[in-house]
């Protein structure tokens, strides 16, 4: 009994969310239509809550790699990269990835989560200092647990902090890694990396930027906030996911660093746990050649984000503090999300409803995301 | 260098608006079970007490933090010049 208690409170609180009509986080999506549209609840939905921002889950290109990959390489890998899992499209895709951001090599993951938790955790241990932004995403905080390296917080985008926390730190700074992303996933702001990667040439620690949300969206070619900023000599390390602006399942890590090929055999989130499938290889190396052969579909995914932000904000509801392909709402209480999110889905739109402890700031809020292939009218429905 | 027991007192007074109407606090004070310290207060008092005390507190220790005496006792070792 004593092992279950924990979950009592747990279950109240779903009962909770439950009352007012459904559990929100228990939405089926029951037929998908396109890349923005599906059937939920019986009804037809714009899709604004997918990090599928270049619309390439129905590209009929990345459909037809996968499905030769499937027919000619089979379901799955069945095993680890360090056994069998390493097929020649998963060492193609390595260095794909390595020659697109220009860096020596590329170390390919299951999934975004393992990604992060597998370079961490392989980059850092006990003895060394993480400093990571106080908003990071939890695969972030997962790794650092991992590491069993000390770990530091500080302030969301805030320079300042991180300076003075690193001044307190004194000589261990060699041994510390910083952790900042390119696009925050709660508020959809940039993090200011030309200005924490200066801090570099005084303290000399290393930096990881995790770029899961502005690969695709960032950046001329569509590289990052390290590109768009002009910064990426200064980036030690880049990680990412295959299943946002790619459109697939996996994550990556690039670097200059020899040391990233050797993490190969250290890292246990690389090591324990099957590669991903021929198919997801397959469709993830045709659209990273789309994003790189059509500049458009960003420059349609910036449309339909400005679209969005001004309509949004233009109707009074308080907006992150930028505008980007992730749009944020901040409502006053959690009752009023709730009933706003279950409001829109009965209109046929779906966002994500994010409560506390979720949010910065223990906010509540409604977090749109908008895609390349939304049309205008559909953005237009959202609002 | 500030002694434990200025760590203490220094520490109460982050405390304070986070403790009930009418509540003392002490040293076997429970952060979660006494004050109702959720995982976001709970950073907040962190971010606080890191300003008060012009330390870095690294997350690894918030699991043997369970009472005021636990957080004193681990302010005053990073108080410490390392």
């Amino acid at each position: 009994m004593a092992l279950l208690r924990k979950f009592h409170q747990l279950a109240e609180a779903q009962k909770a969310l439950g009352e007012g009509g459904g559990d929100p986080f228990k939405v089926v999506v029951e037929r998908v239509i396109s890349p923005t549209e599906a059937v939920v609840n019986g009804r037809r939905t714009i899709l604004a809550g997918t990090n599928n921002y270049l619309g390439l889950t129905f590209d009929p290109q990345c459909i037809e790699a996968a499905l030769t990959a499937v027919r000619e390489q089979g379901t799955g890998t069945t095993g680890s990269r360090m056994a069998n899992g390493t097929f020649a499209g998963h060492m193609a895709l390595e260095r794909e990835l390595a020659d697109f951001f220009g860096r020596k090599s590329a170390v390919v993951f299951s999934t975004g989560y393992l990604a992060n938790l597998g370079i961490i955790s392989a980059l850092t241990g006990p003895g060394d200092v993480i400093l990571l932004d106080a908003d990071c995403h939890a695969s972030i905080y997962d790794g650092c647990r991992l590491s069993g390296a000390e770990v530091i917080r500080f302030r969301h985008n805030d320079v300042g902090d991180l300076d003075k926390r690193l001044r307190r730190l004194g000589d261990q700074t060699s041994k510390s890694l910083i952790i900042i992303e390119g696009i925050y996933s709660m508020l959809g702001d940039r993090a200011p990396v030309a200005e924490i990667s200066a801090l570099k040439r005084e303290y000399g620690f290393y930096l990881l930027l995790d770029e899961a949300h502005s690969l695709g969206v960032l950046g001329k070619r569509g590289r990052g906030l390290a590109e768009e900023a002009g910064v990426e000599q200064r980036v030690d390390f880049i990680v990412g996911t295959f299943s946002k602006s790619l459109g697939g399942t996996g994550g990556f890590c690039v670097s200059n660093h020899p040391e990233l090929e050797l993490t190969r055999y250290i890292s246990r989130p690389y090591i324990f746990t099957a590669s991903p499938s021929p198919s997801v290889v397959a469709s993830t190396r045709t659209a990273l050649k789309i994003l790189q052969e059509r500049p458009d579909l960003r420059s349609r995914l910036w449309a339909n984000a400005h679209r969005l932000y001004e309509q949004l904000q233009g109707i009074g509801l308080k907006l992150g503090p930028e505008v980007s392909p992730i749009v944020a709402a901040r409502l006053s209480s959690k009752e009023e999300a709730i009933a706003f999110w279950m409001g829109l889905l009965e209109c046929g739109v779906y966002v994500n409803l994010i409560l506390p402890p979720a949010a910065p700031n223990g906010d509540s809020m409604l977090r749109c995301s908008v895609s390349g292939a939304h049309t205008t009218k559909q953005v237009d429905q959202i609002c | 260098m500030p002694g434990y027991e200025d760590t203490l007192a220094g520490l109460y007074e982050v405390l304070k608006p986070y403790a009930g109407d009418g509540q003392v606090l002490h040293e076997e004070t429970e952060l979660v079970a006494d004050l109702g310290l959720d995982s976001m207060k709970s950073m907040q008092l962190l971010l606080e007490a890191e300003d008060r005390f012009d330390i870095s507190i690294p997350l690894n220790i918030l699991p043997e933090v369970r009472t005021v005496r636990d957080l004193a006792g681990q302010i005053h070792h990073l108080t410490i010049p390392r």
